[in-house]
């Protein structure tokens, strides 16, 4: 039955091309290397920088060539495509690399325990601490969760349960999409205004912080909690209103805890990104080098306004300040990743079982 | 006889019963429901009242001058100037860098890293600002300052972008603008990254069934299908650098100026940073300038979020169906 | 089984009036395609043990068996879209005009170009026109094609797959506003428009309603007059009524690799095949 095979593929040697060999490759990386080390020579000034950046231009360039001509075209273009991508990746590591490294290096030298109990009381060279700070911090970002975290949850149920689609609900979904866009800075003017009216002019206290992150955070809540709400199945609530149970009462027992998962990790992203803004607390809380507990009254310090002054105003020598700004940095940067990887826990332990 | 006494007695208990829980459910309904109701309200209220107090505190600021005799428009001018130029070159700088990182992370990087790096991408995105600042003051500036700034001046000093003379210290609206871009790729790369991670598998196997090399797969299924995504994160990195206090604050000794050079020390600055910078010994009418062109930013913000959703939301995304 | 047997007998009757296949003509039939010992593997695990098969061409050969038996694996197999997935890979030959596809130097992409596809799920490019897609897979191959070309071509396509006449009016519209039969014949007219030799479909119709199915299926009859089809399908009526040989591939359990269990003439498999299993499975008694 196979005598005669049809020669449709004109012998193969259409579906055979050359291949590049790790040898090729590591023959143009020596040859972008003496483009380099050229460029570097021609060109004054920048120090031996240049050969880097010439050794970086020119081995796509080369990559190009040679698979141009080795391989075709179409494999040669893939080929750049992914060189390109590969040290497009290399090239934005490098700040962001640069940026941990840095912090968690020159942070490390005041990571002893006087920084974390003591506060700026008196401190006018060496020692002192962020005691105050991180209880401002836990303070101010405590009152926005406080407030943020209800209202948006209640805002994103209204706009699910009750009213989806309906006339105000479409005005609040846009509402809350202007609320998105506030600038922080700006947030933190309105809860000046807000309680220069309420008290005086020149007010700061912890509370106005608190409410200018607030305004930054429910935007936030009521985002990622309409989203998990929508991902419950409508069979799950009306398997309950067909046995009577009421509609309160189906929210907060079935659709509540499916979705809960969902609603803590964006809850806790949400902390996340409120806690290092500096703008807001600039204009509100003010900063301050003794413990104020008392959010109601008096300027009170956070941490990411702690780094900002220990840069800002020195004390002398200012290397001892800058230390501190690395600690506090480092801090506020730890702080972050924990809530973030609480989050990446918390959808992982609690994912729901009656999503879409 | 006792049976028939009874009935009626058991039916009127569950009568009463019955009519009890729908009280009761009806008083849940009306009490819970009337909390999310005023929920959504208190969103109506909350941004009546940004509004009012921004207005009301701005005020002044437009009905009567400065005691420098400065107009307030002459004032907010090169701050909106500024607060555009640094913004847009930071997207420029980003926004392709931040995509081609997100295409590695998506369809290039080795699938066991993928995972690890693009958590590390996400991680970087809720980095606070001061800590970018920090790093843009003490790491940053000095390296350019003394590197690419004088070469720069040297070599390309003909284009008015470079004519110098270089600032050493590098404090220079270039290297803010460089910093806010470090800041804003993450975010871009996160949302994009999630984009292309949704193309569906089955556009591209039509691809590669096509005989389609991996980059020609990206291009004819996986950029179109991510596009209106990729412009939503754009778009959204655009805002938080338009917004961004801290970063330039702490870079920039701005000076009321407009110009194109990147290199000096002459550095137009954002109007997010001058709030910040001279908000804290201000009063009286200064402080109502203040407010004024911090309504002028929400306003600039407004439009570039409305924008973006319009971006969104039209075409044949080839998300929906 | 008497019903079967009647829609061949018919099948084989039109078949014959409508064009000639080798079979019927007496002349030696040309192979396409042959598998030589081909094992199939998802890293370490055998998923498909030791097919030989050869497949006639201008013909259709369905692969039919149980689900998880590999018979898509061993489809997806032949125009290296198996190798997709990370770790897989393939011991053997897949051999099409003489030339061994998995041999030494052999580069999958130029494979795929030359065998086309078409999917379970219709999936055209949604981003694009009905002419774009059409076009999709050309564009690939040379960059510019003149207009005069790129239009005659679209229209040839189209017309190919049964799709020219309904669409004509509308080839710059999105190709996902139309139907799912009718997007699945955009495929094809995608798959057809690069003139592959050899034509592959995973259960093109399981997604599709019963007329367009039908559509299909005489779509298919009338394609094998210029490709060699292997159809993978797990509806034994659409196998009896449109292949010319079938392959019947099974499973012995979980974890076992599949095998083909018999691959003979499709009247043969349906009313007297050799295998136990293979009586089983067209009869209706399978595990």
């Amino acid at each position: 039955m196979s005598a005669v095979t049809i020669d449709s593929f004109g012998g193969g040697a259409e579906l055979r091309s050359g291949k590049m060999t790790p040898a090729m490759q590591g023959g143009i990386a020596l040859a972008a290397f003496v483009v380099g080390l050229g460029i570097n020579a021609l060109l004054g000034g920048m120090g031996p920088v240049k050969t880097l950046i010439g050794t970086a231009v020119a081995f796509p360039i080369l990559t190009y060539a040679v698979a141009r001509q080795v391989e075709g075209r179409r494999l040669a273009t893939d080929r750049l495509a992914t060189t390109l991508a590969w040290m497009a990746f290399g090239l934005v590591m490098l700040p962001l690399v640069s940026l941990v490294w840095t912090v968690v290096t020159d942070g490390a030298a005041r990571m002893d325990a006087t920084f974390f109990t003591e506060t700026m009381q008196g401190v006018v060279s060496e020692g002192g601490g962020i005691r105050h700070a991180l209880t401002g911090t836990l303070i101010v970002t405590g009152i926005a969760a406080a407030f943020s975290i209800p209202f948006g949850l209640f805002t994103a149920i209204y706009l699910v349960e009750y009213a989806d689609g309906k006339g105000f609900s479409r005005w609040i979904t846009m509402l809350v999409d202007v609320m998105t866009g506030i600038p922080s800075i700006v947030a933190g003017l309105f809860a000046y205004g807000l309680f220069v009216a309420l008290d005086a002019p020149g007010h700061r206290s912890g509370l106005a912080a608190g409410v200018a992150l607030t305004v930054l955070m429910t935007p936030v809540v009521v985002r990622s909690s309409e989203e998990m709400l929508r991902l419950v199945q409508d069979e799950l609530r009306e398997a309950a209103y067909a046995l009577g149970v009421p509609k309160w009462k189906t929210i907060v027992k079935v659709v509540l805890p499916t979705a809960i998962g969902g609603i803590l990790t964006g809850a806790t992203l949400a902390i996340a990104r409120v806690i290092g803004e500096t703008a807001p607390l600039l204009v509100t809380a003010g900063t301050i080098k003794t413990l104020n507990a008392n959010p109601i009254e008096g300027r009170m310090e956070t941490l990411p306004i702690y780094s900002y002054y220990s840069y800002k105003t020195p004390t002398i020598p200012p290397e001892l300040s800058y230390e501190r700004m690395w600690a506090s940095a480092l801090v506020l940067m730890i702080v972050v990743a924990v809530l973030f990887s609480l989050a990446r826990v918390l959808a992982a332990v609690l994912k729901p079982k009656g999503l879409r | 006889m006792t049976s028939v006494q009874a009935e009626p007695a058991v039916s009127a208990a569950s009568a009463t019963s019955s009519f009890e829980i729908e009280q009761v459910s009806k008083k849940g309904d009306r009490i819970f429901g009337g909390i999310s109701f005023g929920a959504g309200v208190l969103i109506l209220v909350t941004l009546a009242a940004v509004a009012t107090f921004l207005v009301t505190e701005a005020a002044p600021a437009f009905t009567n001058t400065a005691e420098d005799g400065e107009s307030l428009f002459s004032y907010t001018v090169p701050l909106v100037f500024g607060t555009i130029w640094a913004a847009g070159l930071a997207l420029l700088l980003a926004g392709p860098l931040a995509v081609a990182v997100a295409l590695y992370l998506s369809h290039y990087a080795p699938k066991r890293i993928a995972g690890a790096l693009g958590y590390f991408v996400d991680l970087l995105a809720a980095v606070p600002s001061v800590v970018y600042g920090v790093w843009g003051i003490f790491v940053l500036a000095p390296l350019v300052g003394n590197n690419l700034y004088p070469w720069l001046e040297e070599n390309l000093g003909f284009l008015p972008f470079f004519e110098g003379p270089a600032l050493r210290s590098g404090r220079t609206i270039m290297t803010a603008a460089v910093v806010l871009a470090v800041m804003i790729l993450p975010i871009i790369t996160a949302i994009s990254r999630e984009v292309f991670l949704q193309t569906p598998r089955l556009h591209e196997e039509a691809s590669l069934a096509l005989g389609a090399t991996r980059w020609e797969m990206i291009k004819q299924a996986v950029l179109p299908y991510g596009r209106s995504g990729v412009i939503s994160g754009a778009m959204l990195g655009l805002g938080r650098a338009l917004g961004e206090t801290m970063a330039v604050a702490m870079i920039l000794s701005p000076a009321s100026v407009i110009n194109a050079n990147l290199i000096s020390s002459q550095n137009p600055a954002t109007i997010a940073a001058n709030i910040a910078l001279k908000f804290p010994e201000s009063s009286g009418l200064e402080v109502n300038r203040l407010v004024a062109t911090g309504l002028v930013l929400f306003a600039i913000t407004f439009g570039v979020n409305y924008i973006a959703r319009w971006i969104a939301g039209r075409g044949f995304s080839g998300a929906a169906g | 089984m008497s019903d079967i047997l009647n829609l061949t007998d018919s099948h084989t009757a039109s078949s014959t009036a409508a064009g000639k296949t080798s079979m019927d003509l007496d002349i030696a039939p040309t192979t396409a395609l042959a598998a030589k010992d081909l094992h199939i593997y998802y890293s370490d695990f055998l998923a498909v043990e030791d097919v030989n098969m050869e497949i006639p061409e201008r013909s259709i050969t369905a692969l039919i068996g149980p689900s998880g038996c590999g018979k898509s694996t061993f489809l997806r197999s032949i125009n290296r879209m198996h190798e997709v997935i990370a770790g897989a890979r393939v011991e053997g030959s897949v051999m099409v005009g003489g030339v061994d596809l998995y041999g030494p130097g052999v580069d999958p992409v130029a494979v795929r170009r030359k065998i086309g596809m078409v999917f379970q799920r219709p999936n055209p490019f949604p981003t694009m026109s009905i002419a774009e897609n059409v076009l999709a897979g050309k564009k690939l191959n040379s960059k510019r094609i003149p207009k005069a070309e790129a239009s005659e071509l679209v229209e040839q396509s189209l017309r190919g797959a049964n799709l020219w006449e309904e669409v004509k009016d509308r080839l710059d519209k999105p190709g996902s506003g139309l139907s799912g039969g009718q997007q699945q014949r955009l495929c094809i007219a995608r798959a057809i428009a690069v003139e592959p030799e050899i034509l592959l479909m995973d259960e093109p119709c399981s997604a599709l309603d019963p007329v367009s199915t039908l559509a299909i299926e005489s779509l298919m009859l009338e394609l094998k007059e210029n490709f060699t089809i292997v159809i993978v399908t797990h509806n034994m009526q659409q196998a009896a009524r449109v292949s010319d040989k079938t392959g019947f591939f099974s499973i012995e359990g979980t974890g076992k690799p599949g095998k083909l269990v018999e691959y003979d003439e499709t009247r043969t498999i349906f009313s007297n095949p050799r295998e136990q299993a293979t009586k089983d499975y067209v009869e209706g008694r399978f595990g």
